[in-house]
């Protein structure tokens, strides 16, 4: 009774601006704002105080001074720090991101361009690494001891711990090299690169608008061996994930009742076990994905792929600070949408959670 | 359940098997890996980019230029012929007629104007080129104009030596772009620099096709060039940072050029029959900057002992392995005036009896700020090796490429290791920042390399004036020749390698050509087998 009393209470105490569905959204929108006003705080400190001198990067080394003064309060240098980080914030506010010193565009404009070619190869891998993933894990689940399990273990093991650099090169000598299955470095063929519009970024789309299943068929090749990189990683992870849920659904005890009642192993494993392994594995995913979102460096070097990875690497050995507080903001709303959907996603795997 | 993981393993063979690249390249369509990604601009006024130089070599024509394999001989191009007046003040050129720019459009003497005052009037990073000559944004339209279609006039604030004013108008900056087509898209009185960043209006044996950024950049021939139109009818430069992926892409046939290969790759693809290499050296030196801030270094014998202690021969061959030479002097081979000789090697011996001489038979303990890649850090433990054989401590701070120029910049070092490459094809260029420093003090408004080591260079500043108007190119290399004796002798510079610049490529790939500077690579002359 009275536990009831005083969580009414509580309720009405915080009756206004965060009660009820409206208040539960403006909190989150609060929160998110305030996590975004702090990574950009800290990004724009850190730039601030790098070592770098950001002009430099703008004008070069032989510039004259007088050039070099000139950009400098061009980009607003000379002002007080904390005067710097309110115009940035103000422009933020109205979406301009700035120009970026290192490419002269809008550091949005920049963002467009090499986002898509990320997104496609993390989503590409991400597929790879479920679709492989998966099974390999519930089937090292299953044989858990044999060699199966063992082998999967190996297998993911060796995935983990094998620098990307090596693998990615190492693939390129097999694949592309000497066994000619795969296109090479290139997100497509170099006399093919003028026939394409980049309408949406994302090559394999793109090419599929212009109609054309050469093209597509050539960007396939190019980004099936990448993605297979990548998605070693995942996969190894996600496999890994998968054996553990999937050990931790067998031993329960409504398997065995299954079991008793006689209904097939198969069904067992793959509709009982996996339904209710499904829903921790979305978050592994998510996470994996939302990982492979901010690019891979030297997976995007070693393949002349020009993503996201790349583009703030560039940046902040640069000092270009306007292009990392841009990437950064794109990486941090990059993870937020992917945990929002991962939650959607929660709701259509658990019957509990959509009530 | 074994189905499924054998239909899956079927599935991934399937979707990888029947897509195998294309061997070889077409008969008339040169393609390029390069590290093209610090092309920013495609703006000849603005650009000072290598990648950005190489473009506008090749898809704009400059008033004059000079024979790769002998600088001393400049010739017309887009000028058939020029006069400089009795005073040495006025410069004019007669335009050829007939050249047509990709538009459509006539070249007139009116385009090469306008091309020159735009570099002053927009003041990008190359403008200082030009501005050396006492041109500004208020005088330039005075100082350059169009007397009329074929009459170019073009009048400089000293009697300058003629080689040094037409030495400076063969660099990117002397490119000319279509008058009427680049105002055609001004925006907010900008003489059309936000569309020319990304746009193409010139009237060179190539036009711009397509440029993504990062990613690729494409040319096409001109086929009505006025000079013979390439045999290329495309040029295609992919963007490939990485010089493992341009040399399997080089072995493998999809491309024809690979040009930053390094000496990993270069020693492998030695016995590859496929594949020749060509070489050229470059303006580029790669030197040590001493400051004269430190006690142990403003001491002249012991900044002689340093330049005994460096193994060039060693370095050269193994770390820089094909793509260098040893050059000691600040004007590297090719340039007017260069001195080629190299007077010091590594000589230990002699080294400690110098430091003992400054009072230091002990040695000391000093710092060097290093570019944190492979190359520049494996010469800096070379270094750090030899020097501690005379009891001298190096301490490496290794950090990345603008973080230690920052750092150099302000005077903050002991010693720099760095890379210096000329802005033009003039002695004047390397002089100017080796020999010249008018204020020593922290707050000079002019900042050459011989002020970043806190050295004045004395008497040698007003030579260095006094040879840009030496009028004799004769007396005026024997005054260069001078200077970088004295530089050797007592500078605050251990110079040791001139860059070589080296392109891998098929060995049916003819004629390509590497100049002494990046906006003379040429590609028209390219024929395949």
């Amino acid at each position: 009774m009275s536990a009831v009393t005083r969580k009414h209470r509580d309720g009405r105490r915080r009756a206004g601006l965060f009660s009820g569905k409206t208040g539960s959204i403006l909190r989150v929108v609060f929160s998110l704002a305030i996590t975004f006003f702090g990574l950009l705080l800290v990004t724009f400190l850190i730039g601030r105080v790098l070592p770098i001198d950001p002009v430099l990067a703008a004008v070069g080394d032989h510039a004259s001074q007088s050039t070099y003064d000139r950009v400098r309060e061009e980009m607003g240098l000379n002002l007080p720090l904390w005067q710097q980080f309110f115009i940035y914030i103000s422009n933020v506010l109205t979406g301009d991101f700035g120009t970026s010193v290192l490419t002269s565009n809008p550091v949005l404009e920049d963002i467009k361009r090499v986002f898509p070619a990320t997104l496609e190869l993390a989503t590409i891998a991400t597929l790879i690494g479920v679709i492989l993933g998966i099974p390999a894990g519930v089937f090292a689940a299953i044989n858990k001891g044999k060699w199966p399990d063992h082998v999967v273990r190996v297998i993911g093991l060796a995935g983990y711990s094998m620098p990307i650099f090596w693998l990615g090169l190492m693939g390129l000598l097999v694949f592309y090299m000497k066994l000619d299955w795969v296109a090479g470095p290139g997100r497509l063929d170099a006399f093919y690169v003028d026939f394409i519009e980049p309408t949406t970024g994302l090559m394999l789309v793109d090419t599929l608008i212009e109609g054309d299943m050469d093209l597509f068929w050539n960007a396939v090749s190019h980004i099936i061996l990448p993605a297979s990189i990548l998605a070693y990683f995942s996969l190894a992870y996600i496999a890994r994930m998968t054996r553990s849920f999937m050990l931790e659904q067998l031993s329960q005890e409504y398997i065995l009742t299954a079991r008793v009642k006689g209904i097939s192993e198969h069904r067992i494993i793959w509709r009982h076990a996996l339904g209710n392994v499904m829903v921790p594995l979305v978050t592994v995913i998510a996470l994996s994905y939302a990982n492979l979102l901010e690019g891979s460096v030297l997976t995007e070097i070693i393949f002349a792929w020009p993503g996201l990875g790349l583009y703030i690497t560039n940046s902040l050995l640069n000092a270009d600070m306007n292009a990392v507080l841009g990437g950064t903001v794109v990486v941090g709303a990059v993870f937020i949408s992917v945990n929002m959907l991962s939650d959607l996603l929660y709701r259509f795997l658990d019957p509990r959670a959509r009530r | 359940m074994r189905k499924l993981i054998a239909g899956l393993v079927m599935g991934t063979a399937l979707a990888t098997t029947p897509l195998a690249a294309q061997a070889e390249t077409p008969k008339n369509v040169l393609v390029m890996a390069n590290a093209i990604d610090d092309l920013i601009t495609l703006d000849p006024a603005g650009m000072f980019e290598f990648s950005g130089l190489e473009y506008a070599g090749n898809t704009y024509d400059r008033l004059i230029g000079f024979d790769n394999d002998d600088v001393s001989k400049i010739y017309g191009v887009i000028a058939e012929s020029w006069d400089v007046s009795e005073d040495g003040k006025t410069y004019t050129f007669k335009i050829r007629d007939g050249i047509k720019f990709a538009s459509g459009n006539d070249l007139t003497a009116e385009d090469a104007a306008f091309s020159l005052q735009r570099v002053i009037l927009l003041d990008g990073s190359p403008a200082f080129i030009l501005g050396q000559f006492g041109l500004t944004p208020e005088n330039v339209k005075e100082k350059i104009r169009a007397v009329d279609d074929s009459t170019l006039v073009m009048e400089v604030d000293k009697p300058y030596a003629p080689s040094f004013v037409l030495y400076c108008l063969t660099s990117g900056v002397g490119s000319v772009v279509d008058k009427e087509e680049v105002l055609a898209h001004e925006e907010d009185g900008d003489l059309g620099s936000n569309w020319m960043k990304t746009n193409y209006a010139g009237s060179g044996p190539f036009e711009l096709n397509k440029w993504v950024a990062g990613q690729s950049l494409s040319l096409k021939a001109n086929e009505d060039y006025w000079d013979g139109a390439p045999e290329m009818k495309r040029v295609i430069i992919r963007n490939v940072k990485e010089a493992a992926s341009q040399q399997l892409l080089l072995e493998k046939g999809d491309i024809d050029i690979a040009r930053n290969l390094e000496a990993d790759q270069l020693a492998s693809i030695k016995g590859d029959d496929d594949i020749k290499i060509m070489a050229k050296g470059k303006g580029a030196l790669w030197y040590l900057g001493l400051s004269q801030k430190n006690e142990y270094l403003s001491k002249p014998k012991v900044r002689e002992a340093l330049k005994y202690l460096v193994d060039y021969k060693g370095i050269s061959e193994t770390i820089l392995a094909g793509r260098s030479q040893v050059h000691q002097a600040f004007l590297p081979e090719g340039f007017l005036g260069a001195y080629n000789e190299n007077p010091y090697s590594l000589n230990v011996e002699k080294a400690k009896e110098l430091l003992a001489e400054a009072g230091l038979p002990d040695g000391f303990t000093v710092t060097m700020d290093t570019r944190n890649t492979t190359a520049v850090m494996a010469m800096a433990q070379s270094i750090q090796a030899t020097w501690s054989l005379a009891g001298i401590n190096l301490e490496i701070i290794p950090g990345d490429n603008k973080q230690t120029l920052t750092k150099y910049r302000a005077r903050q070092h002991d010693i720099y290791i760095g890379r210096w490459g000329p802005d033009y094809q003039d002695p004047h260029t390397n002089a100017s920042t080796f020999a010249w420093n008018p204020d020593n003090s922290d707050d000079a408004t002019a900042k050459p390399l011989a002020w970043r080591n806190s050295w004045d260079p004395k008497g040698m500043t007003a030579e260095v004036d006094a040879a840009t108007l030496e009028r004799d190119d004769a007396k005026r290399a024997a005054m260069y020749v001078d200077l970088q004796k004295k530089v050797l002798e007592s500078g605050p510079f251990v110079i040791m390698f001139q860059e070589t610049e080296i392109a891998s490529m098929r060995k049916n790939v003819n004629n390509f050509v590497l100049g002494p500077s990046f906006d003379n690579n040429y590609y028209r002359y390219v024929t395949k087998d």
